[in-house]
């Protein structure tokens, strides 16, 4: 005995509603690990904010000694300062976080064999101190 | 033939410039941003940031820095408005301010950079 096959089902023209899990904008303050996450992900905030730094200190050199000793004035603004603090401990956290995961970036070895962690992430530390060391000589040495 | 998303390109973008800004900012904002303005240190004199500055390896450096940075806040920075505060209806908008802003700093920092005294 055959079935007997509708044309259409019941709910033609009314195509169901999609599920839709009701997520809170603050999800993230829950839980230690999601903090971290949107800390980490908010440290690119300051890092646009040095750039901004650095921006300006192009531009007040480029306008003479007069900007550039009104430009090292507005550092000292206790407001820049108090965004200065937060923006390099959260700059420094975007640091080890992402020398940190240089080894899953860097997935060297053979034979099935790989390098450590430690191998590829402390040479990137000592290649950090190194790169830093350098800049501020070259900033410093006047 | 199916259209290449540009998503590997901006990443691309962003991890470069998570490197330059991971092994760059850290000292740069440290010195400008706390030791100098704070006297632990006396500021360098005008004609040696100058002389520093119009070197042309830092400008390169300094070129780079600026841009690769902003294209790392972008993806970043639009990622953390779309998972973070969930807002995505807002896409295209996000996309233009996130992109756009890197675009227009990317400029600036290159006319700032070419504009540096070259004598």
């Amino acid at each position: 005995m055959e079935r007997e096959i509708k044309a259409a089902p019941a709910y033609f023209g009314q195509p169901p509603k999609w599920y839709h899990l009701r997520v809170s904008t603050w999800w993230w303050l829950g839980r230690w690990q999601f903090l971290r996450f949107i800390l980490r992900e908010l440290s690119s905030v300051f890092v646009a904010w040095s750039v901004v730094i650095i921006l300006l200190l192009i531009r007040a050199t480029n306008h003479g000694p007069e900007a550039y000793a009104q430009f090292l004035e507005w550092l000292k603004n206790p407001l820049i300062i108090a965004l200065n603090a937060p923006s390099f401990l959260l700059i420094m956290f975007h640091t080890t976080t992402w020398l940190n995961l240089s080894p899953k970036a860097l997935a060297l070895g053979g034979g099935g064999r790989r390098i450590p962690d430690l191998l590829i992430a402390v040479p990137n530390y000592i290649a950090w101190l190194v790169v830093s060391t350098v800049i501020g000589w070259l900033v410093l040495r006047d | 033939m199916a259209k290449r998303s540009n998503e590997p390109f901006a990443w691309a973008l962003f991890s470069v410039g998570g490197v330059w800004a991971a092994f760059l900012m850290p000292v740069l904002l440290f010195l400008y941003g706390l030791a100098i303005p704070l006297g632990w240190i006396g500021a360098p004199s005008y004609e040696h940031t100058l002389a520093l500055l119009r070197h042309p390896i830092t400008r390169l450096v300094l070129f780079f820095l600026c841009s690769l940075s902003l294209f790392h806040w972008a993806h970043r920075f639009r990622y953390t408005l779309y998972d973070g505060l969930q807002i995505k209806h807002l896409n295209e908008l996000i996309f233009l301010f996130c992109y756009g802003g890197a675009v227009v700093g990317t400029a600036l920092a290159g006319y700032l950079v070419w504009k540096i005294p070259w004598q």
